[in-house]
Formats: C-alpha cells, structure tokens, sequence
C-alpha cells in the first residue's frame, strides 16, 4: 500500500485526521493541561466558558478543557489497552486455530464460546466485585470481551488465505505450522486485523462511557468522558453544558473512528466489503 | 495439517464477534448430530461459564452477614447470621450444590433478601426480555427500512443523509440517548412514563408503554448497525448477475431490489440479528439503571452490593444462559434458512 | 453562575401549560433512593427498610416524633421505679395486628427475647442489653427490669429495631411484614416499588392516606425528571446538587431540615502517623469545613466541630477548635516528623456526599503535603474494610444514629480512640438520668473528642426533600430514620 492510495479515500484522511486530533489533545494533557485537573477550587465552579475558562469549569470548579483533555486520553488509554489485549490474545488463537486446525481449533473455538458469553458490562461486574473499579477493571473486561472478537477475525481471515498457492507452496517447502502462520498468514490478514482494531477502538470508548456512567470504570480523582457524563448527568437540567461537552466529545471521537475505519476498509481491501465486518461486536 | 476446509459458507458470515464457521455442518453431515454436537458444546459452554463464575465470587471479598447486619452489629450476631445462610461449607461442596440444583430448577435463598432466588429471577426476566425484545424489533423497525431506502437512493443524498445519520446513531451512548429521549418525551411531552415498570398482570398496556423509551434508547444503535448492513448486503447483491438478469426483463432497480435482493441479503442480516440479541440483554444492564426499570441487570447490581452471592452468581448464569441460547438458536436457523447449507445437508 | 437554564425553562414551562392539578386525593407516590434489601426492621440495618416500615406498618412501645423526642405509641403510658431500674407499661387496648390477630402484652415479650435471643440477628442488639427481663404482668401490662440505668431507654424502644412483631408472623416479616401500624403491606414489586394501603381496623388516628407507593430510583437524574413529569410526588432526601431545579418551581415544595448524620473524616487511631495527636490537629487545621459543605452538599450541611447533632439541646459548637489554617497544618506536620507530608488512603462508601467530601479533601490535603489516594468502595466491602478489619487509614461517612457519642467510648470501634476519660465519662452518662448533669458529661465529651482530633468532624447532613406543592404534612426534619406517612395530606 502506498499513501497516495491512501490518500485517495476522504472518509480516511477526514476520520483519521479527525481521530488523530484528539487522540493528541489527550496526550497532550500527559505534559500540560491550562489547570491542574485534581485542583478543587469549590467558589469558582460552574462558569461558563470565558477566556479564562476556555470551557468553563465543572462541579468542582475544575477547568473542563483541562477535564476533557485528560478524560479524553483516559477514554483513548482504555479502549487502546483493551485493544493490545484483544489483538495480542486474539490473533495468535485465531493463527493457531486456522494453522494447527483440529483440536487446537476446537479449544480456541470453545474457548471463544465462553468469553463470547460473558458481556463486557458483566465481566466488568465480576471484576469490580473482586478488585474493585477503575480504570483496569475497564480495560481487562473491554480486552477480555475484544479477545473472541480477534481470534474469529484472525481465524477467518487466515482460513481464507490458507486455501492459497502460495501457503501451499510454503507448506511443500517444509515450513511448519508456526512459520506459515507468521509468515503466510499474519501478513495477509493484517488489513483485516486493522480495520476490526478500528472498529473495536471506537467500541471501547463507548464501552469505557458506559462502565463509568454505571461506576465500575475510572475512578475519581482521575477522570473519562464517561466519568464526566456521570458526573453531569444530575445536572442536566441546570448546566447542560457540563453533560454536552464531554456528551458530544464521545460522539465525535467514535464518528471519526468509525469514519476512519469505513476507509480503510475501502482503502485497504475492497473485497473486505463483503466479509461484513460489523459493528454488531460492541 | 491445514483443514481443506469449503469456506462458501464463510463469505456470508462475519468473521468476527460469534460467527459460528466452526460449527457449520460440513458437506454430508447430519443435521440431527449437528444439532446434537451444538447442544454439547453449549452444555459444555455452560458448565465452564458457571465454573468461571463461582470461582470469580468464591474469592469476593466482603461478608453478607456483615452487610445484612451493619454498622453497629456484633460480631456474635453476624457469626450467627452465617452459619444461618450456610457460609461455612467447603467450596466444591457449594459448587456442585448450586450446579446440582439449578439442574432441578432450585437457585436456592437469596443471603440479603430471604426469598427463593428462582422466583427473583424469573420477576426481572418479565422486563429484561420483553426490554429486549422491544429493542430488537425497534431496531429492525427502524434500521431495515432505512437501509433498503439508502440502498435505493444509493449515491443520492438521502443515501448520505441516512449514513451519516447512522454513524452518529452508533456514536452516542446509549444511557446520555435515553436520558434525551425522557426529557423530551417523559417530562416535555409528558406521553410516556419517565421510568420504572407495572407488572403484566396489573396493566399490560401500561407495562408496554413502560418499556417503549428504555427499548428506544437501546434501539438506536442496534438500529444504525442494521442500516449499514442491510444497505451493504443490498448493494452487493445488485451487483450479482441475478439482479442484472432482473433488471435486464424490463424490472427498475428498486423493483429488482425488492423482488430479489431482500431474500439474498437475509442471511447477513439474520447473523447481525443473533448478535445483537446478545448485546441488547447487556444493554439493558446500563439502560434499567436509566430508567429504575426492575431487569435483571438491576438484580445483579443490587447484589453486587449488597455482597449476596448466591444471587449474584445464578443472576449472572441466568444472564450467560440468555446469551448463549441465542448464539445456539441463530446457528440453527442459519442452517436452516441458508439454501446452500440445506442442500448440502440433504 | 447559571448563565443558561434553558431545558429547566422549557419544562417547566411545559408543565405550567399542561397545568398538572389531577386529583389524587388520598394516594402518594414516594420515590426513595435506595431499595430495602428485606423489610424487617428487627433483623437488618439499612435505612432503606425504616423508610418503608417505621410507624407506618410496624409500630413500637414509644414512637419518636418529628422533633426528636419521645410520645407514646402502644404503650399508652409508663411508670418508671425511683431507681431507674423498672419500667412498668400501660398498652393500648383493642390493637390489632394487620392480619388480625390480637396484639398483647406476650407481643412485647416475644419481641424483646428475640432481640435479645444468642441468636438474634439485631443489629442494635447493644442497645437492648441492659435489659435484664420482660415480664408480663396482664395481658395490658408489661414490666422491663434494667440491669443498669438508661438514659435512652425510652427513645431506643422507639426505634425501628426494637418495633413490636408478632410470634405468628415475625418469621414472614422479611418478604412480608405484618405490624399494628397505621398501613398493612400490600405488595413488593423488587427493584420496583412497594405498595402500602390504609388499616382501616388501625387503633389510633386514621390518617388522610388511603394508599402509599414507595419507588425506588437511585439515579437522581432519573429521579428529577420522574418529579417533573409528576410520575412521583415527592421524595424525602433528594441530592442537593439538582435541587435548583425545584426551587423557584412553585408545583414543589423544598423542605430543608436536620438529620442525626453527623459526617465525619473517619481516622485510625491506632495506626501510624494518625495515632500522633500533632498529625490529626495538622489534618483538623487543613480541613477547610465550608468549601466542603458547599461543594459536597450545596451549602446544605451544617458544620460541626465534634461528633453531635447541632439541633440537639446538649450540642456545644466546637467548629472553632483548629480553624482552617494550612500553614499551622504544616507546622504540626513538621513538628510531628513529617516535614514534607506523607500518603494515605481514602476509602469512600458509594454515596455521593463521600465521594464529593473526599475528592475535595484530597484537594485541601495536597496543599499541605498530605497525598490521598482516593478508593472506592461497594457498601459491603466498606463494612469488611474498615469496620469490621480496621484495615484502612481514613474513611468518610455520616454516623446516622441518634446520640451516638457513645462510639467513642468503645476502643475496638473502627477509629480506633481508647480513651480511658472518656470512657468512664460515657458510663455515668449512661447511669445518668437527670438532664443537666447528662448534658454537663455530654459536652464534655463533645469537648475531649474535638481537642483530640479523633476524626475530621465535617457536617451534619442535611434532609432536603421535595414534594409536590400540594402535599403536607411531611417530617421537614430526620430525628430518626423513616418516611413517616401518618400526617402526609393533600390540600387544596
């Protein structure tokens, strides 16, 4: 692939660009946010936005820019290390399902059967009950609910290729099962993989969202767009635009993934098209 | 050994989030040891689950009798209470007892509650299904139409309309959706109730309208995804040679979309269908908290924090049960209803 | 502040037009955030079941009074022995239980052994201990011998957890309770609602309510729009944050008024570096009380300076005691050996004035040195934690019983203060009767307690109900927990 191809897709440059924005607006607030976010200033709270304030300040009198940034590299950090546990778990199972086949398959198949039991708000429960919430609590039970997700896309992905001249010319060559997997097999379904791993991106921040609105994601004092969300929801009716911000945040952040992922599918692969890759895995 | 595998039957199926592909009937196979296989598997998927589940809450911290008992209570009084709720067995001992009596139909006493925990089940079960249900025939209400109109105007603006229509629809959280939708239509408009739940028995019409809004809120992503897929499977297929052949007889292209592609872009769509079953049954979870509606979602909530274990663990398994019953009955009718797999079987 | 209000505007504006005046003459619906887990009063804790149950379906010998203080309730009238030490009650005559059977004075025994029984599963147990025996003298007469005197004796047979059941029923009473009380139980949807209907065979008074409904809905923004859109009338303690939606709405009524919640920074004593007095003073001094209150409560809670419910009569206002000062906070510290501060942790039960309380505390607590990492916590693993193992360092939480200075005399409570003095102060209080002397050893110590810093003592709850205008007749005040329906009415 090249950039210029790449280039040639607006839904990619614009959902990419858009994703890639805000993803640096959050890592940004690693170095620097306008106002410290744990700072609690009770008498200046509920501004609206003034040039002080770019957004105004929340419940606490805490900048909601700063509250955003941060919440924003919150959300991202989550649903980005849910994604390393799905990609990192998944794909080998599914590589190892499609190469080994018989028994090997048969395990990771049922194995993927019983996560793929578990919704994601469940095992978030489970671990609540146990470690308590937080951050990791969402990341593990987001990673966990992402790993069937990988191993099926993998495996599926590497089926379809395995039927191919060259895999078996690799096979007649004496390559074992884990060289063909890595060599043959991981290359020809990278763009597949990558496409699902923007889908699912954009499926953790939601899921993020919604474990914090329900108080098993982040935790206070650090903050998420969805821990916002919560926070505000009591206010609604009397400061909107504490619940619109981080609210609309989401939804732009999500649109851009999913926009972004809309293009590289077409970009990448146009026969991915037909796979139907869906959005029915959040 | 790679498997020589016959992967028609997979271009149809997503690769992801609960295909079945290695359970599909191979060429010859009888479809009464498939069917017989798949029970296995899902017994088996079960056990494992409950397996999962009991020793994840075998090493909850946090005492029930403590909680029951509070602040102020004395520690002879919460040893008491204990023994009472049989805490002291050995852990495969309760294990093999819950398994054994769920198998008769018995969840056994819920700690906190002291009520039979089967009964409780079976309460939120009348609003999470029927939640569920609602949601998914909304979503289908809403986003097959919209797909099939996308796909007819494909390239217009309605098709771009409805698109980014879509993609916002599978951006907003559902719970910040649903807290929209009471505050125009519950508090504003005053049309349908703000939240909670009237049993069936006691009006069912107002048990109906109860679930209207929760369902809707659930709905809307479901729905968005819906869209997006039935216009994909619909432009895909009137690139097929049969629509040509159709279209080539005199038929416009929108009659050559109804006549023929709506059969052939069932089949995506049905899988998208299973899926989403399960996705609902867990968001209903978040949305009964919206909308104080008594599920089972709220059950293990409550339970939760309430540290009652005996309820959290079969709420759970009851919830798992839901999900993976679904998964098991869309593999079966994807067998039946797919011609290809029928012929093969035959 | 509030530059915009625009929805709160238009829904209001919509429900002035839609005019929501639709007679509901003798039926209330009440939403209440937390649901019963069962709804004995005499085998369980939580505030959740008195909501429900207290005086409306269970009734004890005494019942207290939206005041505080002590009226008679099945015991008409009562004698007590010069030694303080017998209690001789007169009961009411012709009561019933709310599935007929006849209440007497075998009632009141049967109530109390079981309370007191190995095992019983009260949870104010203690409270009962010092009685030695119940003894019926005639079916309208029934005699209490103290081992010791009790000052509170009165007022603890008025609680929730000492209401008289019945042999036949008290089993039943967790899924279905059955009482003397003004209300029968109807129903109990869990997770939804529990129904109440009038007990037209009811002894005393009838009241104007024909049927109650208590909802249970946690979320508060849930709770505010089922308020607006009139799917509740009203509800007892609604957070304060969103109670600007209702105040200058005149379809509601605000009700602002005093719990027995006395919110406190819960420290350990006995572990270091909290067991150094220098270190609590330090702590005591960076607490900035008021910006807590407003940030927490809304400017709702009261302050308080020790562990004591300002309305009441022995209350002594200490909240001078270590004004805020950060840099005399630091001084101590120094002084204590912590020149640059140190770490703690915070464990917050899952209520949302801790959560508040402790984000903001944390915040103080840094300009000092003091660096808390804040832990959530379910209810049931707090009660593990740090009260039942002692295993934390600080904790917020609102000690919601009645004159409970007593906890500070008990070195194995979770805070960890042994205090001999105070000790032996809370015993002759105890063995107390006369008033002036029982409020000189009350604020005494109220005094000792403060001084010593045991806990970072923050504020007194506030009850902020709200109701729709045309109710009256609710408790503005919490002296004990329960919605109390019997005076609840609607007006023209």
């Amino acid at each position: 692939m090249n950039w210029q191809r790449l280039l040639r897709h607006p839904s990619l440059v614009i959902g990419l660009g858009a994703a890639t924005a805000f993803a640096l607006l959050g890592l940004i607030s690693l170095v620097w946010t306008p106002y410290p976010i744990e700072q609690i200033v009770v008498a200046r709270r509920f501004l609206g936005p003034d040039p002080a304030h770019w957004l105004g300040t929340d419940h606490l009198g805490r900048d909601m820019l700063s509250l955003v940034m941060s919440g924003t590299l919150t959300s991202f950090l989550v649903a980005f290390s849910a994604l390393v546990i799905g990609v990192g778990i998944g794909v080998p199972m599914g590589l190892a399902a499609a190469a080994w086949g018989g028994a090997v398959e048969w395990l990771v198949l049922r194995i993927s059967d019983v996560t793929f039991a578990f919704p994601s708000v469940v095992i978030a429960i489970l671990i609540a009950t146990l470690a308590g919430p937080g951050e990791l609590n969402a990341i593990l039970a987001i990673g966990i609910f992402n790993i069937p997700v990988f191993a099926r896309v993998a495996r599926g992905g590497a089926l379809a290729v395995a039927t191919q001249d060259y895999v078996a010319a690799g096979r007649l060559a004496g390559l074992g099962n884990a060289a063909i997997a890595a060599r043959h097999l991981l290359p020809n379904i990278a763009s597949l993989i990558i496409v699902q791993a923007t889908i699912q991106l954009s499926l953790g921040i939601l899921a993020e969202a919604g474990l914090s609105y329900i108080g098993l994601g982040t935790q206070a004092p650090a903050t998420s767009l969805g821990l916002m969300l919560r926070d505000s929801q009591s206010l609604f009716l009397i400061h909107p635009w504490l619940g619109i911000v981080p609210g609309l945040t989401i939804v732009l952040i999500v649109i851009a993934l999913n926009i972004a992922g809309d293009g590289l599918r077409d970009a990448l692969d146009p026969r991915l098209r037909r796979e139907g890759l869906n959005h029915g895995a959040g | 050994m790679l498997p020589k595998r016959a992967t028609n039957a997979m271009r149809h199926l997503p690769p992801c989030g609960g295909g079945r592909e290695g359970g599909q009937p191979r060429p010859g196979f009888p479809v009464t040891l498939f069917i017989l296989r798949r029970l296995l598997t899902f017994a088996a998927t079960l056990f494992v689950a409950a397996l999962i589940i009991f020793i994840l809450l075998d090493l909850l911290p946090g005492d029930p009798a403590r909680f029951i008992l509070g602040i102020n209570a004395s520690e002879a009084s919460v040893a008491a209470l204990r023994t009472q709720m049989g805490l002291d067995a050995p852990a495969h001992e309760r294990f093999f007892g819950w398994i054994a009596g769920m198998v008769r139909g018995d969840f056994g006493i819920s700690a906190t509650q002291r009520v039979a925990i089967g009964g409780l089940i079976a309460e939120r079960m009348a609003v999470t299904l029927p939640l569920t249900m609602m949601a998914m025939v909304l979503s289908m209400l809403i986003g097959l139409p919209l797909g099939i109109v996308a796909a007819m105007r494909r390239g217009k603006p309605a098709d771009t309309g409805l698109m980014i229509l879509a993609q916002t629809g599978i951006a907003i959280p559902n719970f910040w959706f649903g807290m929209l939708l009471t505050l125009v239509f519950a508090v504003a408009l005053r049309w349908l109730p703000t939240g909670g739940f009237t049993p069936w028995h006691e009006n069912p019409g107002a048990a109906f309208r109860g679930l209207i809004l929760p369902g809707l809120a659930l709905a809307l992503p479901q729905a968005s995804i819906l869209a997006r897929v039935m216009r994909t499977a619909l432009v895909d297929v009137t690139g097929q040679d049969f629509i040509r052949t159709a279209r080539a007889k005199g038929l416009t292209r929108s009659e050559a979309i109804w006549r023929h592609g709506l059969r052939n872009a069932f089949l995506p769509v049905l899988t998208i269908l299973g899926l989403q079953f399960a996705f609902l049954i867990a968001g209903t979870i978040i949305v009964e908290n919206v909308f104080y509606l008594p599920g089972l979602g709220r059950l293990i909530f409550t339970a939760v924090s309430e540290r009652d274990l005996t309820l959290v663990r079969s709420a759970t398994i009851v919830l798992v049960l839901a999900v993976t019953a679904t998964m098991f009955i869309t593999d079966l009718l994807y067998t039946l209803v797919d011609p290809r797999l029928r012929r093969q079987n035959a | 502040m509030n530059v915009t209000k625009p929805l709160a505007l238009a829904a209001t504006a919509l429900l002035l037009a839609t005019g929501a005046a639709w007679a509901q003459s003798s039926e209330v619906r009440i939403g209440v955030a937390l649901e019963p887990p069962a709804l004995d009063p005499t085998a369980g804790a939580a505030e959740a079941i008195d909501v429900v149950v207290y005086q409306n379906i269970f009734e004890g010998l005494t019942r207290i009074d939206q005041n505080g203080a002590v009226q008679p309730g099945l015991a008409e009238s009562w004698e007590i022995a010069e030694d303080g030490l017998t209690y001789t009650f007169s009961l009411h005559e012709g009561i019933t239980f709310h599935d007929g059977t006849g209440f007497d004075a075998e009632d009141v025994k049967f109530t109390f052994d079981r309370i007191l029984a190995e095992d019983s599963v009260n949870a104010q147990k203690a409270l009962y201990e010092p009685i030695a025996a119940v003894n019926v003298v005639d079916p309208q007469t029934v005699e209490f011998q103290l081992s010791r005197p009790d000052g509170l004796f009165l007022f603890n047979l008025g609680r929730g957890d000492a209401v008289i059941v019945a042999p036949e029923s008290a089993d039943n009473n967790a899924s279905e309770p059955i009482g003397t009380g003004p209300f029968a139980f109807v129903q109990w949807d869990r997770g939804s609602r529990v129904i109440l209907e009038r007990y037209e065979p009811y002894w005393g008074e009838a009241p104007a309510l024909t049927k109650a409904t208590y909802l249970f809905i946690s979320d508060t923004a849930t709770l505010t729009n089922a308020l607006l859109a009139g799917d509740v009338d009203g509800t007892n303690n609604f957070a304060p944050e969103a109670l600007a939606v209702f105040e200058n709405n005149p379809q509601f009524k605000v009700l602002v008024g005093s719990t027995e919640g006395e919110t406190i920074l819960g420290t350990n004593n006995a572990k270091e570096p909290f067991s150094d007095l220098r270190v609590r003073q330090a702590m005591a001094h960076a607490l900035n009380r008021q910006e807590i209150i407003d940030g927490a409560t809304y400017g709702y809670g009261v302050p308080i300076g020790s562990h004591f419910a300002p309305h009441h009569p022995y209350y002594l206002d200490l909240t001078g005691t270590y004004p805020y000062d950060p840099d005399a906070a630091k001084a101590l510290l120094a002084e204590a050996g912590y020149p640059d501060g140190f770490s703690a942790t915070l464990k917050l039960p899952p209520v949302a004035y801790a959560r508040l309380s402790g984000q903001i505390i944390a915040s103080q607590f840094a300009q000092v040195g003091i660096k808390l990492e804040l832990i959530s916590m379910e209810w049931a693993q707090w009660l593990e934690d740090v009260l039942g193992n002692k295993d934390f360092d600080l904790t917020i939480v609102a000690h919601v019983e009645p004159f409970d200075i007593g906890i500070y005399a008990d070195p194995n409570y979770y805070f960890g203060y042994d205090n001999p003095d105070v000790q032996a102060l809370n015993e002759t209080l105890n063995a107390t009767i006369d008033e002036g002397e029982r409020q000189r050893i009350a604020q005494e110590v109220q005094t000792i307690i403060a001084e010593d810093a045991v806990n970072g003592y923050l504020f007194e709850l506030a009850q902020t109900g709200v109701w729709n205008a045309k109710l009256d007749g609710m408790w503005q005040n919490a002296p004990i927990e329960g919605v109390v329906l019997r005076d609840i009415h609607w007006v023209e």
